[in-house]
């Protein structure tokens, strides 16, 4: 896999330095997970990512733990927790400092305007994770139109997810999709 | 100080006046604040989000719906898992350095021991057929998901024609989703201008 050095070091080192360039959350990342997991790293296959995207979507919790299931395939346990810490723990601590910073010095305009020029690309990003998880999962029509009924049902109306990752999962076992 | 305990010290809620105006309950302590994130965070699906609104404003009166959506804010504009962030920051305000990592444990650490059970069987049974034709079902419908939020979190910038805004998504979608670049590279691109514009038509709004 990695055979200059241990794979606990590549995962933390990876999902450290990209946990600083999510912005907008985990899903903002997820080009950057595939891209590495995937074509650089060689961890998984295309099909395989999109089965740990499916499972981190179905399990309750921050959808960031796709990151968990990146690190087990990797290096087991370890690697799963490595992983987890290295994505979530460098972020969180430059909040706490960023947080107390902001309450000492009062109300700034610059966390809005920060905000305000960080929107766009975060979508931008979230667009993309959308566009590349669409090419590896929808290769039939019945897929394609899955997706996009899913993502207009849920646009428009109030229902909850839940039932749409249930509909997928049992068409998926009928052998429709 | 157990959360948990009657607030004896609190006097009992007015019941005549409106739900938002009823009194904020005293802080948790920091089992407390474990077992309260610990809930949140494996309460349900699609994001733990609408969970934590509900725990720490509707049902635990910790905060107000503002300094709610204030404290999140803040952990929008970091970089980072949005959730994570806002559970360092909402425990480090309540009981210190030591409620921060109490609300980042018990955030963590029940779903991410569920999903390494979840990963350990999918290592074992993955290739299973009927497994994988399941999964590639979720699979759809969860892009679908992600496509919603994309949609809705995108409609602000439409109905204001922020043209601007909407270039700089698609140069970010194209760079990152066509063309495939490094992430660390394109933002450092993308960030200076989009903030370089965002300052400039502020100002030139304002003056």
């Amino acid at each position: 896999m990695n055979p200059n050095g241990n794979p606990i070091w590549t995962l933390i080192w990876t999902f450290g330095l990209m946990s600083l360039f999510a912005i907008g959350g985990a899903n903002a990342a997820i080009p950057e997970m595939h891209r590495i997991a995937v074509d650089v790293r060689h961890w998984m296959t295309d099909k395989q990512f999109a089965d740990v995207f499916a499972i981190s979507q179905l399990t309750p919790g921050p959808n960031v733990l796709i990151v968990t299931l990146i690190g087990y395939a990797v290096a087991g346990v370890a690697g799963a927790l490595a992983a987890t810490l290295a994505m979530c723990v460098p972020t969180a601590v430059l909040a706490y400092y960023v947080s107390g910073l902001l309450a000492r010095s009062g109300h700034s305009r610059w966390p809005g305007l920060i905000q305000a020029a960080l929107v766009p690309l975060s979508i931008g990003l979230m667009a993309a994770s959308g566009l590349i998880l669409a090419q590896t999962t929808d290769r039939s029509v019945v897929a394609v139109l899955m997706t996009a009924a899913t993502a207009i049902l849920t646009f428009t109306t109030r229902l909850n997810p839940f039932w749409f990752l249930l509909a997928g999962g049992l068409l998926g076992f009928a052998g429709v999709i | 100080m157990s959360p948990e305990s009657p607030p004896a010290a609190v006097p009992a809620p007015d019941l005549s006046s409106s739900v938002e105006e009823s009194p904020l309950q005293p802080p948790p302590g920091l089992v407390g604040l474990f077992v309260a994130f610990a809930k949140m965070s494996t309460a349900g699906f699609g994001g733990v989000l609408y969970w934590a609104r509900r725990g720490i404003v509707d049902q635990h009166r910790w905060m107000t719906a503002d300094e709610f959506n204030e404290t999140y804010a803040l952990c929008h504009f970091l970089p980072g898992p949005n959730i994570v962030n806002f559970s360092m920051v909402f425990g480090s305000r309540i009981r210190g350095i030591a409620g921060g990592i109490a609300a980042f444990a018990g955030l963590l650490a029940p779903p991410t021991a569920i999903i390494t059970i979840l990963a350990a069987l999918y290592a074992r049974y993955g290739e299973i057929d009927t497994l994988r034709r399941i999964l590639a079902g979720v699979s759809c419908a969860a892009v679908g998901l992600l496509i919603a939020t994309v949609l809705r979190m995108m409609t602000p910038l439409i109905k204001r024609r922020d043209v601007i805004g909407i270039i700089l998504l698609v140069v970010v979608l194209v760079a990152v989703g066509l063309a495939r670049l490094p992430l660390q590279a394109v933002l450092l691109v993308a960030i200076p201008i989009s903030l370089a514009v965002t300052f400039y038509m502020r100002r030139r709004i304002s003056a």
